[in-house]
Formats: structure tokens, C-alpha cells, sequence
């Protein structure tokens, strides 16, 4: 079909397809760190995770042939960048958003200097689902073509909802998040559990980040990653600890993110880097609209030492 | 280097050992430098083992960074070069760290300061160098001091986390550059690298008499020895950190906790603008996206190392600057990426936010023995 016939709906088609490409990443960091906030412990090193996941997926799917032992290698990794985040956390008088910017620089570093030699060569990709069979029109196809990954996301959101309120673990994340005293007196270790809370939250950072070398741009290079772990932290923050929430700003933001590219597909580039920037001004614009500074946000883990 | 950096702090350690009243008054501060100091070397030897893993020797490693560093006149103008930048990045975490701040914006001043200061430069042409540069620092200062000042009072009088938005700003300023360089800036003949035009070569800082090190590093220890004034020897000073030791005691004896704040994130901001001007003026003569090389970032690094201290900034930042201008040679003689230094950068990092939990902890330190 000629791009003509569908005229100036190709933009809010693209802005819908790239809401789902770009939300991805952001919905499994935001998922990840809510699982980590909840336990009363923040990690900022999730951007830094981000990169590693998106350089160990490509690099094992390059090597093994199989884009999943990808996914699974970068999910590795990330759990054990959130355990050295742990790790150093559980020692005394040792802050932790501190620490998070130290795994920041440490992970985009290393994913750097152990990605050097995957920029070059081209490693196999993860299949997506084709949902536009029903279409003739190219964009509707090129928009309706998801991932697996995008799917296990939007289903981990409400089972991550439903498992913070019912189930045992759930609530003793948030037993050391909201008092580690109690988690204490339970007979709990708080460094135990938030121990594991990190882990998972790399985990699944991790993943994100080989939806990035492995599906959407879909290579390897060190432009890959630009603030999209540190802006789904954020997100987690605004979307008030709740993985229901994380994950409709996640898809509000990948919409946000997929402006720009959107805009230039149609032969709109001025501004293209200020369109590019959207989720960042969104981000600081929903903290400002959402932020108080006369009381501590709902839903709040108390112990977190990012809401004072 | 490893020697070098521990070497004196334990010498001066264990020589007065007998004297318990010595230990009783300095042991604070020997603490300070030997904590940090066993951090940076326990740092090397990690980044040794891991460079040993990709079969290179880690001797020859630590050579070439000694090297690269400080081996020759030549490497230490590189290094007095690069630290000159990491001092003042280094100043916009150290002083909002004093009220208890973790701003880790630095890298968007310093990109705001050299558009702003680029800007000014391009507007006045035809005025004489001297005031060229003079409102290129202004202008650098305060459009950086107004970038940080805005996450200072949206913490303040919006409760927004202050390094988050520093950093979200960061991403902002960079696509402001991109933008502005891209279109309205842009000098027509640079075809492959948008950039901004040139601010004239009459307008460029010169370099310090017998040495190719611009006037930058002068500026950054000005301004490190003026923070450290600020901070330890007046009453603002004091002021601030009251605040940033107990905000509610501080509300309580009636300090404006507000004011203290924008001022002392005007002032990180500006420091950090004015290494975008220095970047802009004495290095790259215009704006373009080779500002964005990481300097706001490695600031934050060299702030921790120094554990804050505007003054412990300025070695701290030649010593960072050393192992930053070591990188080339690691990659020639080595073959290692340019992505080295930043592995480094990083694991000195974890090592020093680590080596936290040992102060007050070191038995022969606390003068009892």
C-alpha cells in the first residue's frame, strides 16, 4: 500500500506501535525497581543494569545463536549487578542511592569495554508475534508486530499487584519496606530480603535491556541506552510504588518516547532532539505536578530514603 | 602510583604510633586519607585482576597509567589539563553535599554553561578579548547556577528528589545542545559535526606562562580554595551545614533553609557552568556535542573521593584527571578500549562508597592502643 492513503494517521499509528516497542524496557525496569523500592531500598543503578542486560543478551545471542539464552543471560547478569548492589548496601552507614550511582557509571563502563567487539558483527534477534495479519495497510502491520517480551510485561504488572497484596512474599517486601523493625521482630533478615528484592529488580532491568539489543533499535552500540533506566525510576516514584501504575505510565512514556521518531517519519525533523527529550521533561514535569514538599507521598515504603 | 597514594598517609600513620594524643587529634584526619587511600589501591588491584583476565599483564597496566599520568612533563600537563574541569564538575556535588544534597547534575551545567557561554562570545565579536571572556564566564556561570538552582528549588518548594531531577535534567540540557546546534547555532560549514562557530581565536584562554596548561586549572582552584572558605570559615558556611546536619534543628534556630539551598545550588551550578566556559574556551573554541565527554559525571566520582571536601577536590580531581589521561596510551600500548577508564572509574567508586562502612572502625586509629 502507498503511504498516501493513510495520510496523517501514520503518526498517532506510529506514536501507538512505538508506545509499545519503547514502552517495553521502561516496563520491566519500573517493574524491577517497585519490586526493590517496595522492600525499602532504592537502586539507581538500574540504568547502568539497562546497558549490561541489552550487551550480555546480544553477546550470548550472538554466540549460543539463540536470542532467549540472551534474554536469560542479561536477566543473569542484572541479578547479580542488584546483588553487589545489595551486597555493598549491607554495609553499615553505606548509602544507597550513592551506591546506585556508582553501579551506574560501573555498568554502562563495563557493557562498554566488554562490548566493543559486538558493535561490528550482527547477532539473531527475538521474533515478534504479527497481530496485523488481518491488514493490507504496511503501518498497521509494522505497528501491530510485538514482542513476547512486551506481553510477559503487561501480565507481570497485575500478577506483581496481585502478589504484593496477597501472597507471603509480597508482604514481607513490604513488611521491609514500611518497617524493617517489624520485619525484625517477625524473625526476618531485612538485608536478606532486600537482598533478593534487588535481585529481582535487576532481574528483571536486566531483561529490559535485552529488549533493547535484541528487538527494538535491535543492535548493540554504546548510543543504546540514554536514560531510560534512570527515567523508569522516576517513573516508579510517580506512579506511587503501584505495578498497575508503573505500567500505564510505561506505556504513556514509550507513547512519549515514540514522538520524535514518529514526526520524522512524516518529514517533520525540526525539533527532533527536543521530542527526543519528552520523556525526560515529562518525567520532571509529573514529579513537579505530583511532588509535595509538605507531605510524604502515598503509598510511600517508609523506610525508602528517597521520599525523606 | 598504588605507592604513591598510600605511602605517605601510612607513614605519617605509624611513626607517631607512641604518642596517643597525637593519634587522639589527627586520627580523624589520617583516617580521611588512609580509608580513601586503601580504597583507591584496593580499586587497582580489582581492575589489575580484571584487565588480567583479558591476558594483559597488570603490571605493565599500572606502568602505562604511571605513565600516562604522571611519567613525563608531557602526561602531567595532560592530566593538570583534564583535572581542571573535574575540579569544578566536582564542586557542584561537593557543595550541595554539605546541606545534605546529592546533586549529580554537573554534566548538564557544564553543557548549559558552554551554550550559554558560547552564545555570549558569538554575540560580541567585536569587543575586546578580555571582555569577551569575562561575560563568556558570566554568562556560564549563571545560565549553569540557574540549571542547578531549579533542582535545588524543586526540591525545596516541590519535594522533588533532587537527584533524579538533577539527572533527568541532564538528558534535557543535552538535547537543548543537540537542538541549538543542530538549527538555530549551527555554523553552515560544519557539515559532519554540527557545531556552533568558532568564538575566535583572539577570544580563546591562553595557556599558564611555561606550560600548555590552560588557564582553567587556575580557575578551578580558585574556586575550590573559595568553596572551602565558604564553607569552613564563614557564617554561611556554617549555616549551611547546621542544615544539612539536622534540617529541623536548623528551621528551629530560624536559618532561611530555602535561601541556603538556591544559593548553594546556584553556586555548584555555576562552578559547573564555568567548566563548560573553560571547555568551550580554552579547549574546543565552540560548542558542539564533544562537550558531553563525561566530565559532570566523573565529577560526581572525584566529589566522593574527596569526601566532599572543596579543598581534598583538588588533588583528588588531578588524580582522576591522571588516570583519565592515561586512557590513550592504555589503548595504544595495551589495546585496551576507550572504555577502560570508565570500568576503573567505576569500581573506585563502588570501593570508596564501600569503604564507608570502615570509619571509626580501625582500632590503632582511635588513639586507645
Amino acid at each position: 500500500m502507498a503511504d498516501g492513503t493513510i495520510g496523517l494517521w501514520t503518526v498517532p499509528l506510529a506514536v501507538f506501535g512505538g508506545a509499545i516497542r519503547v514502552s517495553t524496557p521502561f516496563l520491566f525496569v519500573s517493574l524491577g525497581e517497585c519490586i526493590t523500592e517496595r522492600s525499602g531500598r532504592i537502586n539507581l543503578g538500574l540504568e547502568g543494569t539497562l546497558v549490561m542486560g541489552a550487551m550480555s543478551a546480544y553477546g550470548i545471542s550472538y554466540v549460543t545463536g539463540s536470542p532467549w539464552l540472551g534474554v536469560l543471560a542479561a536477566g543473569v547478569t542484572g541479578a547479580l549487578l542488584g546483588a553487589l548492589h545489595a551486597g555493598i548496601c549491607s554495609l553499615p552507614r553505606v548509602n544507597d542511592i550513592a551506591v546506585g550511582i556508582a553501579l551506574m557509571l560501573f555498568g554502562t563502563g563495563l557493557a562498554f569495554y566488554l562490548g566493543k567487539p559486538l558493535i561490528e558483527p550482527t547477532a539473531p534477534r527475538l521474533p515478534a508475534i504479527d497481530f496485523g495479519w488481518w491488514s493490507d495497510i504496511a503501518q498497521v502491520r509494522a505497528a501491530l508486530r510485538i514482542n513476547v517480551l512486551f506481553l510477559i510485561g503487561i501480565a507481570l504488572a497485575p500478577i506483581l499487584y496481585w502478589a504484593f497484596r496477597t501472597t507471603r512474599w509480597g508482604l514481607l517486601i513490604r513488611t521491609a519496606g514500611e518497617s524493617s523493625d517489624a520485619a525484625r521482630a517477625m524473625g526476618y533478615s531485612v538485608l536478606a530480603i532486600r537482598l533478593r528484592a534487588t535481585m529481582v529488580g535487576g532481574f528483571l532491568a536486566g531483561i529490559g535491556g535485552s529488549f533493547l539489543s535484541l528487538f527494538y533499535p535491535g543492535s548493540w552500540n554504546e548510543g543504546l541506552s540514554s536514560g531510560q533506566g534512570v527515567t523508569a525510576v522516576a517513573l516508579v516514584i510517580f506512579a506511587r510504588w503501584d505495578p498497575m501504575l508503573c505500567m500505564w505510565a510505561s506505556l504513556a512514556f514509550g507513547g512519549a518516547a515514540a514522538l520524535g521518531p514518529a514526526l520524522q517519519s512524516v518529514g517533520v525533523t525540526s525539533g527532533y532532539h527536543l521530542f527526543n527529550a519528552a520523556p525526560y521533561i515529562l518525567t520532571l514535569a509529573i514529579m513537579i505536578i505530583t511532588c509535595s514538599p509538605k507531605r510524604t507521598l502515598t503509598g510511600a515504603p517508609a523506610e525508602l530514603s528517597i521520599t525523606r | 602510583m598504588t605507592s604513591e597514594v598510600a605511602g605517605p598517609a601510612e607513614a605519617v600513620a605509624i611513626s607517631p604510633a607512641a604518642d596517643p594524643g597525637f593519634l587522639q587529634r589527627y586520627g580523624g584526619t589520617i583516617e580521611y586519607i588512609l580509608i580513601p587511600g586503601a580504597a583507591l589501591v584496593g580499586a587497582l588491584g580489582v581492575f589489575g585482576m580484571f584487565v588480567a583476565l583479558f591476558g594483559k599483564s597488570p603490571l605493565d597496566l599500572y606502568f602505562y597509567m604511571y605513565q600516562g599520568a604522571f611519567g613525563t612533563w608531557f602526561s602531567w600537563q595532560n592530566t593538570l589539563t583534564r583535572a581542571a574541569p573535574l575540579i569544578l564538575t566536582a564542586l557542584c556535588t561537593a557543595l550541595p553535599a554539605q546541606l545534605g544534597m546529592v546533586i549529580i547534575g554537573g554534566e548538564g551545567a557544564l553543557l548549559i554553561g558552554a551554550l550559554a557561554s558560547t552564545s555570549a562570545a558569538l554575540t560580541m565579536q567585536s569587543a575586546p578579548p578580555l571582555a569577551v571572556q569575562l561575560a563568556m564566564a558570566a554568562t556560564g556561570m549563571i545560565a549553569g547556577g540557574l540549571w542547578i538552582m531549579l533542582s535545588g528549588g524543586l526540591r525545596q518548594y516541590r519535594g522533588v528528589n533532587e537527584t533524579i531531577s538533577s539527572l533527568l535534567l541532564v538528558y534535557i540540557a543535552l538535547a537543548i545542545l543537540n537542538h541549538l546546534v543542530e538549527g538555530l547555532m549551527r555554523d553552515p560549514t560544519s557539515l559532519n559535526k554540527p557545531s556552533t562557530r568558532e568564538i575566535g581565536a583572539a577570544n580563546m584562554l591562553g595557556s599558564i606562562p611555561g606550560t600548555d596548561v590552560h588557564w582553567g586549572l587556575v580557575f578551578g582552584i580558585v574556586a575550590a580554595v573559595a568553596s572551602y572558605i565558604l564553607i569552613y570559615h564563614t557564617v554561611f558556611g556554617f549555616a549551611a551545614r547546621v542544615a544539612g546536619g539536622n534540617i529541623r534543628a536548623a528551621r528551629i534556630v530560624g536559618l532561611g533553609v530555602g535561601k541556603l539551598i538556591m544559593t548553594v545550588c546556584f553556586l555548584a551550578g555555576a562552578s559547573a557552568g564555568l567548566a563548560g566556559m573553560v571547555e568551550v574556551a580554552a579547549v574546543q573554541g565552540r560548542t558542539n556535542a564533544n562537550l558531553a565527554a563525561g566530565y559532570g559525571f566523573t565529577g560526581i566520582l572525584v566529589a566522593f573521593l574527596a569526601r566532599q571536601n572543596p579543598l581534598a577536590v583538588i588533588p583528588v580531581a588531578i588524580l582522576l584527571g591522571g588516570i583519565g589521561a592515561s586512557g590513550g596510551l592504555l589503548q595504544r600500548r595495551l589495546g585496551l578500549p576507550d572504555a577502560s577508564v570508565q570500568v576503573l572509574q567505576g569500581i573506585i567508586f563502588v570501593f570508596v562508597l564501600a569503604s564507608d562502612a570502615l570509619y571509626g572502625r580501625i582500632g590503632f586509629l582511635k588513639g586507645k592502643s
